[in-house]
């Protein structure tokens, strides 16, 4: 078991858990993620890495409540423990000194794409950090992520807070000003899809982190396959990070459909049982 | 010399109707009149030829005559001084190709049902025995620590032969649940998971620490434990990476690999969705590429799980099958239908990336190759279209490369198994054994316990030594 050593909601509908997992805590490093089960019952479900502790032994997950798992472990609290913690999987994110990158996170991914920025800062590069967020209410970590940047331009869909519009707007500027050497663009798919389209005709290398359905995360199933380049790779143990411009979008945002029925199902099922025993 | 009896007693299944409704095991086991019936007839002979068929040196005549003489504990005593899991062998060794193809009784058709007995025995003991306590000797502790990566039939078995050796043992497993495909791959209806379970139980009673949810080469690596006080490791991480055809449409929704299928309804126990909270497409017309063990259980899980039709497409006719005779018959007599000298071109989609159709190729036989069976050879212009709204791969498995691929100083193969020695599993890597699937690639149960047995015994010596 693994246990809740902290929960902090930090924006609605998106929770922070420190859990106790010296093991993976040990070994963590920017850009892999684990797999959790929350209890006997309970699916299997890939989370991203978003800090570690390692003296202390714990690994920080961020996580938004989109169905059953993700609201059933929104409502641990803490002490609680979850029953399977797995990891770190997937292959670290390439650092080393590029010099110049803009990191471009989407949502719940500015979790994601911290531990990364600060990586890359520590290596020696210019990092410029864009975030984006639907509205003002739904921004956090914005000082955590300027701390391992140069610079950091916020937008917000609505214009409710800093910059109104899309990631991929600031993301073009900075590109057409020049002088960028890579792009790491982490967030939902289709955000991934259009930034990674902004910055093709630039020619800038530009690395997404992929998250397409998963069951064990170790290579064995296969259903985390994607098209790159046309070769089919495995996400899990591939990844999850590949060359944005090699990607098959539409064959991801596809197969992360596959399950959707049962997914709202299962949604309704735990909402039902949950009104009842309250 | 009493007359020789060559009336195997039947096995008990349960009826093909209900069963292909059902995920309870379809081989009911002998009753104990049945089993001391077909315990008689083996004829004790003298030169034991059933033993040199058993990969693990079983004292075969050894258990049936205890069986034959009503005394059960020894019959249990005998098993389980050279098997730690009789439950699972007993179900699913390929007994026909092993211990029953040996047996005196072969030739005249009528062999000793051995797995049957070794079945009955394993249950009776569970059902009769506190098996915790039953056959355990304390050994004196050797105070030495050994590590074992991977919790199938290879690592159990080599667990549990060093930990009754005395050394101090842990095992390190990547899934939450131990037992590797007794687990997530065979399903439920030919080897009930509470019977896997209780060998893992037994193997963890034996002193074995079994830690789950550890990736062995990403959580720990295989030098971080030799620094870490393992005297020795032994790797069984078996061959769990799934092929596909590497034909267009593959990607489609709706196609699985049977590792992912199995593991769905197996390991994830999808069966009970939305009890279980992991889901499976079944679909009403499922094609299942391939003729193997892992092909049939696909297929068969498919049809426990409502779909209507239900195909068996494979490239050559059912002689070449490497699947149990006795799985292909159970698949039949439930309604699988079998689509032979049959290949997939290519996989079709609907408006919705869904599979809607497989393009095959009838096929012919042609001159053997290099396997020695002969090759499938497409017939030009015979392409036509099978409906499928799923579609299951079941082309077999490569060893996954996470532990290669982490470990310096181990030697693979061009297909990515480890390089060990034949005999005692040893790999050129100092203080490294190997053995089961990761060795041979994908085989059997029963081989890869034997590679598990072999290695520990070596790992004994070299300790010692
Ligand atoms: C490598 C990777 C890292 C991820 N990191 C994060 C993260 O840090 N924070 C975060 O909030 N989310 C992350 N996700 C997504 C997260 O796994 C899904 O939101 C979660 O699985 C949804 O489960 P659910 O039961 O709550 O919702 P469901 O209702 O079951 O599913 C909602 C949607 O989530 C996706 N999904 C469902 N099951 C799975 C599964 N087993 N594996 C992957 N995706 C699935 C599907 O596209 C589905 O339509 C990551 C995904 C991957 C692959
Ligand atoms: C569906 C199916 C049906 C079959 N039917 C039969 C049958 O009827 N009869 C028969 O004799 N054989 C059958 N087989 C074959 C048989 O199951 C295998 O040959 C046997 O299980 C191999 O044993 P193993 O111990 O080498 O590996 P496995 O059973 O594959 O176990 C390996 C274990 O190691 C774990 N692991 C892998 N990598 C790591 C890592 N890096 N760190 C930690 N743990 C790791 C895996 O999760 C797994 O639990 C079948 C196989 C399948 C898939
Ligand atoms: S272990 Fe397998 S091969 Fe050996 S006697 Fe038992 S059934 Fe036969
Ligand atoms: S060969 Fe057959 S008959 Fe002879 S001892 Fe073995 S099981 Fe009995
Ligand atoms: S999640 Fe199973 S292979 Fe990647």
């Amino acid at each position: 078991m693994y246990q809740i050593l902290l929960k902090e909601n930090l924006v609605p509908n998106i929770h922070l858990f420190q859990i106790a997992a010296p093991n993976v805590a040990k070994k963590a490093q920017a850009g892999q993620f684990v797999v959790i089960r929350i209890d006997e019952k309970g699916e299997r479900i890939p989370l991203t890495i978003a800090d570690w502790n390692r003296e202390e032994g714990s690994v920080t997950v961020v996580f938004m409540g989109v169905g059953t798992t993700t609201h059933r472990l929104a409502r641990l609290k803490e002490s609680d423990s979850i029953a399977n913690f797995i990891g770190p999987l997937g292959k670290p994110t390439h650092i080393d000194n590029f010099g110049t990158v803009v990191c471009v996170a989407g949502g719940f991914a500015v979790a994601t794409i911290y531990p990364i920025a600060r990586a890359l800062k520590e290596k020696g590069n210019r990092v410029i950090s864009i975030m984006g967020a639907r509205s003002k209410d739904l921004i956090f970590w914005e000082d955590k992520l300027r701390s391992a940047s140069d610079q950091l331009i916020v937008t917000t869909d609505d214009g409710s807070y800093a910059r109104k519009g899309l990631v991929t707007e600031p993301l073009k500027e900075l590109l057409e000003a020049g002088g960028v050497d890579r792009v790491i663009a982490i967030g939902p798919s289709i955000m991934m899809k259009f930034s990674a389209k902004t910055t093709e005709p630039f020619g800038v290398k530009t690395i997404v982190s992929l998250n397409p359905i998963m069951v064990d995360g170790t290579g064995m199933c296969g259903c985390c396959r994607v098209s790159v380049g046309d070769a089919t790779r495995f996400v899990c143990v591939d990844g999850p990070d590949f060359d944005g411009h090699q990607v098959d979008w539409d064959l991801l945002l596809a197969r992360q459909r596959i399950y959707l029925d049962e997914e709202k199902l299962s949604f309704e099922r735990w909402q039902s049982q949950r009104a009842n025993s309250s | 010399m009493a007359k020789i009896n060559l009336k195997r007693e039947p096995m008990p299944r349960q009826d093909p109707k209900l069963r292909a409704k059902n995920f309870n095991e379809v081989a009911l086991g002998y009753s104990a009149e049945q089993a001391k019936a077909e315990a008689s007839r083996c004829i004790q002979c003298p030169k034991r030829s059933c033993v040199e068929g058993c990969p693990v040196d079983i004292d075969i005549p050894g258990f049936i005559k205890a069986i034959r003489d009503d005394n059960m504990p020894e019959a249990v005593r005998i098993l389980k001084s050279k098997n730690s899991l009789p439950g699972i062998c007993g179900r699913v060794c390929p007994q026909e190709t092993q211990c029953e193809v040996s047996c005196a009784l072969d030739k005249k058709g009528a062999p000793i049902a051995i797995g049957r007995l070794e079945r009955y025995v394993a249950d009776w003991e569970r059902a009769n025995m506190d098996s915790a306590g039953s056959s355990i000797t304390h050994p004196k502790p050797t105070g030495k620590k050994v590590a074992v990566v991977g919790s199938g039939p290879a690592g159990l078995t080599a667990a549990a032969d060093l930990a009754k050796l005395g050394h101090n043992v842990t095992l390190f497993e990547a899934l939450h649940v131990a037992g590797g495909v007794l687990m997530y791959g065979i399903p439920e209806f030919r080897l009930p998971k509470k019977i896997v379970q209780a060998e893992v139980d037994y193997v963890a009673s034996l002193g074995v620490e079994i830690v789950l949810d550890t990736v062995v080469g990403k959580t720990v690596s295989v030098d971080e434990l030799l620094n870490d006080g393992y005297r020795a490791l032994f790797l069984g991480p078996g061959a769990g990476a799934p092929m596909f055809l590497n034909i267009p449409g593959e990607n489609l929704n709706g196609i699985y690999s049977a590792n992912e299928f199995l593991t769905r309804v197996n390991l994830m126990k999808a069966y009970q969705f939305p009890e279980y909270d992991t889901p499976v497409k079944v679909g009403q017309r499922v094609g299942v590429v391939g003729g193997g063990n892992v092909a049939m259980d696909a297929a068969r899980c498919a049809l426990r799980l409502g779909a209507e039709e239900v195909y068996i497409v494979y490239r050559r006719s059912e002689v070449e099958m490497p699947a149990r005779r006795e799985e292909v018959e159970n698949a039949k007599e439930e309604g699988i239908q079998f689509r032979l000298l049959t290949n997939p071109k290519q996989f079709i989609g609907n408006d919705q990336n869904w599979v809607a159709g497989m393009e095959c190729y009838e096929m012919e036989l042609g001159e053997p190759d290099a396997s020695g069976r002969r090759r499938p050879i497409a017939i030009p212009g015979s392409e036509f279209i099978l409906k499928v709204d799923v579609a299951i791969a079941a082309l077999g498995t490569r060893p996954n490369p996470i532990i290669p691929s982490t470990t310096e100083g181990l030697e693979t193969s061009r297909w990515g198994t480890i390089i060990a020695d034949e005999v005692t599993g040893k790999t050129v890597k100092p203080a490294v054994w190997a053995g089961g699937d990761i060795v041979t690639g994908a085989a059997t149960v029963i081989s890869a316990m034997g590679a598990g047995k072999r290695a520990a015994a070596d790992i004994d010596a070299h300790l010692r030594g």
